[in-house]
């Protein structure tokens, strides 16, 4: 605790002492700081601010580490809890590499030759998306899924030139609620329609599907193709980069956007964020994508170089006019997904994909087995699963958590008494059957 | 080619080497499944084959390639980068907080709950206003929350026919473009001789069909509105909202409250004012401030503090007309334990000494160019200066080359060309954590640069000339756009 007064606190991020305050004022010509806030109305000037008093490092690190303590975090619970974000296996080099101070503090790249190092990645990161999608542009990240998922919705009305979003009933509930947040205020209707057989209205501008859907099924994007077609609408998908590891990627069965949330590429789960939304589209749909895109030119000596490009979609330039209000977005984490792609790489991708599913439908197969439990829909999936449970999931969960397991989501508002249950890389052999052990308790 | 070139020419996929891994993995441990219908699968993926060593040294490379706050001084106005602690990156990268998956349930993630709590309950007592949400993703989006919130205001009044947004023609981009998303039409409010809202124009404006009013205050010429209370008041008596976009907010922590102004929502930067990293172009965080007549149409979700026999705890509620929810999960909780371990390090004291150093310097920066930079509106400003190169322009060299040129004597450039409405811009922003000797040396260079306009011009137009990259063709890229690596390219490269 600061027991100094006032004005002689010194802060250690700031570096005028009083007398280089005073010495500074000397060449303004003023008596005091003050003197500088003379513009606000003086009624308003300097108002009681009921916040605590300053905290050296060492206190304040031992309070919030006391407080981190409280939570329980996947250091020390076995989790199975999935639904779009997930716990998957993050190399050591990613951490130190992102908080390189040159990437870490530095900000959007509006001086290219003062910033050729972000807009490298950004390019390396546009590569990638594209490659891992089957698309053939993409921008530099947006904010995360389901905002990516929502700005897809609106460029393929702005595309179209139609206001009607339709939706199957398999993309997370979040997701469509963000779809709803971004599409209402411009006068567009979103539809729900049925996954296993969607009727798209006539006027259709695009049908959103999510590809592992949120049940953890892959999508028959084929026919989703076929029904979008038929309307000339947009298929646009959402999908989980790391099921495209292994499964055919969105833009083989013809999508025009596809988006996704990339935090489970070297992004820690963090109670929700920062993550990083991805974004890909057909060439010819490029002057309406939203965000920031990075291309590659010369310099004056004829030396390769990245800039900003495309610039006069952005708010910067066409303001009201522009495809989006994005701006700061969320590069850092994208620098991670470059990253972990480069370190995972081909093979590493594959591997940590099959890794999901092996372990996923090993977990299944176990599950299926213990009386009172089932696997109510049929398909394939990728690493998340639908278990029907003997009772509340809820009260499940508060039981595995006494053998340190985090289980997974209670989605009984859907399913009655249904649990969403994920497996990654992460999960051992010997905590999915601890989960199975412990699930068997309530069987009946 | 040296090695320095080779980092840059060379793609992660020019160095892909079949059968190079970067990772391992560990064998599967459990039986192997049947795998599903090869039509499922896929059979290749580009993706680079390069060992850890070779990532390591390449992402290392790259990053030297960038100016930073931790490596220069960077004075882009109206992004404020300011240092930012590292303290605050240990903090929020501990288990408790970055092994937390958003959907456990509340009695889980108590400690969370606790910290997002508190950072609603500082930014409330920062801002004099009644209530936040922290759901807001970045700057843009939270703007885009406060209009749907006072859009949602009107129309559950029936006042649903009000659908101009006034907006000063010096606002940065992300204002009309929000207020566009909202399905506003924008309408652009002219700055007068002194550098405040014209308010003539205002007046003429506040109409019945007024939804309200976006103000930046301080606005981007780096001045605080002399008759700001006028202002709000005008949209009020017009029944309109005033709204306050907080991206200046350094200039103000603890000196006065937007909420007592007369701002009925806003938005704060917390990768700006609260010291949270810019990361090349994010994250951020953006969360909005209410007064109470707003509060119910928060977006979703925000935290509240219950008791029940004698204990607390924390939960995540939906408010009662939220305006929905923008991100599927909370916000960018990563930003806000940093935000909050920032704002406690500081502390009431340190808050208020952050906007007062930030503005002396800015002043002092002021006072030492104005001789030899054109400054359009000659009052004291906040915590950043605009000026003009137009003096140069005169001597044949733009604000473009001067703002280059400064890279080559070790400066950031300030923000170039913003806001619209100064010609010859330089937007310049030095912020609290520079030190005199920092701010000397700028001086200095931004001086010399006025002399090289007049001496050897061409040296400045030319400039830079010491970065990684000269000047680059920005038409070139936009004319032929080449947004990624393709296997063409490669085989051109090697005939």
């Amino acid at each position: 605790m600061q027991t100094t007064s006032d004005n002689a606190f010194q802060s250690h991020y700031m570096p005028n002492t009083p007398q280089e305050r005073a010495e500074m004022l000397r060449v303004l010509g003023l008596d005091s700081v003050e003197d500088l806030f003379a513009d606000i109305p003086q009624e308003y000037r300097n108002p009681a601010l009921s916040i605590p008093p300053p905290m050296s490092e060492l206190e304040l690190k031992a309070e919030l580490e006391a407080l981190a303590k409280t939570n329980h975090d996947t250091k020390s619970y076995a989790s199975f809890l999935g639904a779009g974000v997930y716990n998957h296996f993050i190399p050591s080099l990613v951490s130190p590499l992102i908080n390189r101070g040159e990437f870490l503090t530095s900000y959007t790249p509006y001086q290219a030759e003062a910033s050729q190092g972000t807009l490298q990645v950004a390019y390396e990161f546009q590569t990638m998306v594209c490659n891992l999608m089957g698309m053939e542009v993409a921008n530099d990240g947006m904010y995360e899924g389901a905002s990516s998922l929502a700005e897809a919705a609106l460029m393929a009305c702005r595309i179209t030139g139609r206001g009607d979003i339709c939706v199957l009933d398999t993309v997370s509930p979040t997701y469509r609620q963000v779809v709803e947040t971004y599409a209402r205020p411009q006068g567009l209707q979103v539809h729900v329609l049925e996954a296993r057989n969607p009727h798209l209205p006539e006027g259709a501008a695009c049908l959103l599907a999510q590809y592992p859907n949120y049940f953890g099924y892959l999508e028959d994007l084929a026919s989703h193709k076929v029904a979008t077609h038929e309307r000339d609408a947009l298929l646009v998908v959402s999908t989980d980069p790391i099921a495209t590891g292994m499964f055919r990627p969105p833009g083989d069965y013809g999508a025009d956007i596809v988006t996704g949330e990339g935090q489970g590429m070297g992004v820690p789960m963090s109670f929700g964020g920062p993550y990083v939304g991805l974004f890909a589209t057909r060439s010819e749909y490029i002057r309406q994508m939203p965000g920031r895109i990075v291309g590659k030119t010369v310099d004056t000596d004829g030396k390769t170089g990245y800039v900003l490009t495309l610039q006069t979609r952005e708010q910067h330039i066409r303001r009201e006019r522009a495809t989006s209000n994005i701006c700061t977005s969320q590069a850092l984490l994208a620098l991670a997904a470059t990253i972990t792609l480069a370190t995972l790489g081909k093979r590493g991708l594959r591997q940590v994909a099959e890794l999901c599913y092996h372990k996923a439908h090993y977990a299944a197969s176990l599950i299926s087995r213990v009386t009172g439990y089932s696997l109510p829909l049929k398909g394939t999936f990728f690493k998340e699963m639908v278990v029907k449970c003997p009772t509340s999931p809820t009260v499940i969960n508060e039981r595995l958590l006494e053998s340190s397991i985090i289980g997974g989501l209670d989605i009984s508002h859907i399913m009655p008494d249904c649990m969403l249950l994920c497996v990654t890389e992460m999960n051992t052999r010997q905590e999915i059957e601890a989960l199975v052990g412990a699930l068997s308790e309530f069987s009946r | 080619m040296t090695a320095q070139q080779d980092h840059r020419r060379r793609l992660l996929m020019d160095r892909s080497v079949p059968g190079r891994v970067g990772a391992i993995l560990p064998s599967l441990d459990v039986p192997a499944q049947e795998l599903p219908d090869g039509q499922l699968l896929r059979s290749d993926l580009d993706l680079p084959e390069v060992t850890e060593p070779e990532v390591v040294r390449y992402f290392t490379n790259l990053s030297q390639l960038n100016f930073s706050i931790d490596t220069h001084f960077y004075p882009l106005g109206s992004c404020t980068m300011k240092y930012n602690p590292k303290i605050n990156d240990e903090v929020a990268s501990l288990p408790g907080f970055a092994g937390i998956h958003p959907l456990q349930p509340d009695y889980q993630v108590q400690g969370a709950l606790e910290i997002m709590h508190h950072v609603q309950d500082y930014l409330v007592e920062i801002t004099g206003m009644a209530a936040s949400s922290l759901a807001p993703l970045a700057g843009a989006q939270g703007e885009l929350c406060g209009i749907l919130m006072i859009q949602k205001y009107h129309q559950e009044r029936g006042d649903s026919h009000r659908l101009k947004m006034l907006i000063p023609d010096s606002a940065h981009g992300t204002n009309p473009a929000s207020a566009a998303m909202a399905g506003y039409h924008v309408v652009s409010i002219p700055t007068d001789s002194e550098g405040n809202c014209d308010l003539k124009a205002l007046k003429k404006e506040a109409t019945s069909d007024l939804a309200g009013m976006m103000i930046t205050l301080p606005s981007t010429l780096g001045l605080f509105d002399q008759h700001i209370v006028e202002v709000c008041r005008l949209i009020h008596e017009a029944g309109g909202l005033a709204y306050a976009d907080g991206a200046n907010m350094n200039a103000l922590l603890g000196q006065v409250k937007m909420g007592h102004l007369g701002f009925d929502v806003m938005h704060l930067n917390l990768h700006k004012t609260f010291s949270t990293p810019h990361g090349g172009g994010g994250p951020g965080a953006g969360p909005v401030c209410v007064q109470p007549s707003l509060q119910p149409y928060l977006p979703a979700p925000v935290v509240e503090r219950r008791s029940y026999n004698g204990k607390e705890s924390y939960t995540l509620v939906t408010p009662e007309k939220t305006i929905g929810k923008v991100s599927a999960s909370h916000g960018n909780f990563g930003v806000l334990v940093r935000a909050y371990t920032y704002i406690r390090t500081l502390g009431n004291v340190g808050l208020r000494q952050v906007s007062e150093n930030a503005v002396l310097n800015a002043n002092y920066l002021l006072t030492h160019l104005k001789d030899r930079y054109h400054l359009p509106f000659d009052r004291p400003c906040m915590h950043e200066v605009v000026l003009s190169a137009d003096w140069q322009k005169g001597k044949g060299v733009n604000g473009l080359e001067t703002a280059k040129r400064l890279l080559d004597y070790g400066f950031h450039a300030p923000t170039m060309y913003f806001p619209l409405t100064v010609d010859e811009a330089l937007l310049i922003e030095p912020t609290e954590t520079e030190s005199k000797e920092t701010l000397d040396l700028f001086i200095e260079a931004m001086k010399a640069i006025d002399q090289e306009a007049t001496e050897t011009p061409d040296l400045v137009k030319g400039a830079p000339h010491t970065t990684p990259v000269r000047r680059l063709d920005e038409a070139r890229a936009a004319r032929q756009p080449d947004l990624r690596w393709q296997r063409k390219a490669e085989e051109d490269a090697n005939s």
